[in-house]
């Protein structure tokens, strides 16, 4: 098989086009590097989906952390000790396991121009059931870190406002949060990379690969065990994955240049990858 | 009591479902998790020590092998990691057995897709008992727990020495000190007040890591909270729906419990370390 065959073969096997039979002997490097390019569709989704999601769930939870009334700041709390101290891996578990014992029933959304049929079966796929435990998980862990900038903004700042005559909400929107943005940004940005790389679990624990449409790593372990070679797979999901955080640290950066922009050159907060979040 | 379950009822059900041997296996394979992080603590921070040390060594070959193992954890998936050095660990031992123990076979080793070495460089043999498979399995997966968080360890270690004062340093200069004077006296007992936030959290990121066990094939906690929960029929002794629910449940309770001894624990050693020093 030729290399242009693989890709127009495998290219987009994880969403369920092209060849529906995995190549089974003589796996070609072309057809390595196709599927498990294919799989990272799936990681990318997962990553950019529940970061979108979460971010502004993150930022109402490190509200509520922060918040002096124990109605708002208890469950918020107890949301961020319970997705940030337990393994994710037993969360994808146990989200699973919840989501199979949902009735089965489907029903018909009339969002007015067209209709749509839910199912609570997609709970139990991966593309819902595992992005809501992502969401979940990121937005406690950027919670975490909202709320530590939260409680750094400069309290002159926040007098300034006062002085000027602002209202709560002018105040939280001109001041607060920009500011708690540009403070939490370089830890944000480890977050969504450790984020990105934790999207590894989710074919590996409960949610099975439906019709063996999985992500990167569920096809590098396939390749992997069908060669009895790792030293091919694993560099190929390797390579990939330094592009994805690359490309990530790119854009978080351009980000972080904006939200830097009227500060002076030395007081800007440097983007740093440091280690700390991974789950 | 337990010897006919159907009899049972209530609180002496139970008491005898509870403590069933598989129930015995799964409070051992608590001991397995706990046992791996006994193990694995002291080779990661001697890893991490190491690692630091070899990326600010004079020698050229030296540092970049302490750069290119801080940097190999930033890019790549740890999961990634826990798949491959299992398995290539596994290969190059045999391999190197391959080559001591027949060197009259001349076969290659990598078959097309498969991966052949003679029977007595199998490990373990393949006559060896079930343990000493079990325990090989355990080691591996050990050493690619070191690898892989020593790697993250060597970054907070290398973090913390940069991080002591530069007028410590050059005071032990001042009244004549070596440098590995300096280094041994100075620099490294330092250290590790600055390494101390950046090790609690790589100690509970080890923590939440150790699920992961169950992906290299070892019977964990997770292995045996699938086994014991789904559903049994009325052939087994113990019948009941599937509870797989209820037992990740508990899994998650359990972690969540280590976390909060850990932060308490953490706490502590912060007082210690920090004590006798200006803030």
């Amino acid at each position: 098989m030729s290399c242009a065959e693989a890709f127009s073969n495998y290219a987009f096997r994880s969403l369920g086009y092209g060849e529906r039979i995995l190549p089974k002997a003589d796996i070609t490097l072309c057809e390595q590097i196709a599927l498990i390019g294919s799989g990272m569709i799936w990681n990318v989704y997962f990553t950019v989906l529940a970061l979108i999601a979460g971010f502004g769930f993150a930022t109402l939870i490190a509200l509520g952390k922060a918040s002096s009334n124990p109605l708002a700041s208890i469950p918020a709390k107890t949301f961020i000790f319970v997705f940030r101290g337990s393994p994710l891996f037993i969360q994808f578990f146990l989200f699973y396991e919840a989501f199979v014992l949902i009735p089965k029933v489907a029903g018909d959304i009339d969002l007015g121009f067209v209709q749509l049929t839910v199912e609570t079966r997609w709970f139990t796929r991966a593309w819902l059931g595992a992005l809501i435990v992502m969401f979940l998980n990121t937005s406690a862990y950027s919670a975490e870190i909202f709320y530590g900038a939260l409680r750094n903004v400069p309290k002159g700042d926040l007098e300034a406002a006062d002085a000027i005559g602002m209202n709560a909400s002018q105040k939280f929107r001109r001041v607060t949060w920009p500011t708690m943005l540009r403070l939490a940004w370089p830890s944000y940005t480890n977050e969504a990379i450790f984020m990105g790389h934790a999207t590894t679990l989710v074919f590996l624990s409960g949610f099975p690969a439906w019709r063996q449409a999985g992500d990167a790593l569920y096809y590098a372990q396939y390749l992997a065990e069908k060669t009895f070679n790792p030293f091919v797979a694993y560099p190929i999901v390797a390579a990939f994955f330094i592009v994805f955080t690359l490309i990530i640290i790119g854009g978080f950066g351009a980000m972080n240049k904006r939200l830097n922009r009227h500060m002076a050159p030395e007081a800007r907060g440097k983007l740093k990858l440091s280690l700390n979040v991974i789950r | 009591m337990c010897a006919d379950p159907s009899t049972l009822e209530g609180l002496n059900w139970w008491l005898c479902y509870l403590t069933t041997v598989k129930h015995m296996n799964l409070y051992t394979s608590v001991f397995t998790v706990l046992l791996l992080l006994a193990i694995v603590t002291p080779c990661i921070l001697a890893l991490g020590f190491g690692g630091a040390v070899a990326k600010r060594s004079a020698l050229m070959p030296v540092r970049w092998v302490g750069m290119g193992y801080t940097s190999m954890v930033r890019g790549v998936p740890d999961i990634v990691f826990f798949m491959f050095v299992p398995i290539a660990l596994d290969q190059v031992f045999e391999m190197i057995r391959h080559k001591v123990l027949c060197s009259d076979v001349n076969d290659p080793i990598w078959q097309g897709n498969d991966f052949v070495v003679c029977d007595i460089a199998k490990l373990p043999l393949n006559a060896a008992p079930q343990w000493q498979h079990d325990a090989y399995g355990f080691i591996l997966a050990v050493i690619a727990f070191a690898i892989v968080f020593g790697a993250f360890a060597a970054n907070v270690i290398d973090g913390a020495l940069k991080a002591v004062p530069k007028g410590q340093l050059e005071a032990g200069e001042a009244i004549g000190m070596t440098k590995r004077q300096i280094f041994t006296r100075i620099h490294a007992p330092q250290m590790w007040r600055y390494a101390l936030p950046g090790l609690s959290n790589l100690w509970m990121i080890l923590l939440k890591a150790t699920p992961l066990l169950f992906l290299l094939g070892i019977e964990d906690v997770v292995y045996w909270a699938r086994e014991l929960g789904g559903a049994k029929t009325s052939r087994f002794a113990y019948p009941h729906p599937d509870w797989r629910l209820g037992y990740f449940l508990a899994l998650l309770v359990f972690y969540l419990f280590l976390t909060w001894i850990s932060e308490k624990v953490f706490d502590r050693l912060k007082l210690r370390f920090g004590a006798g020093v200006a803030i």
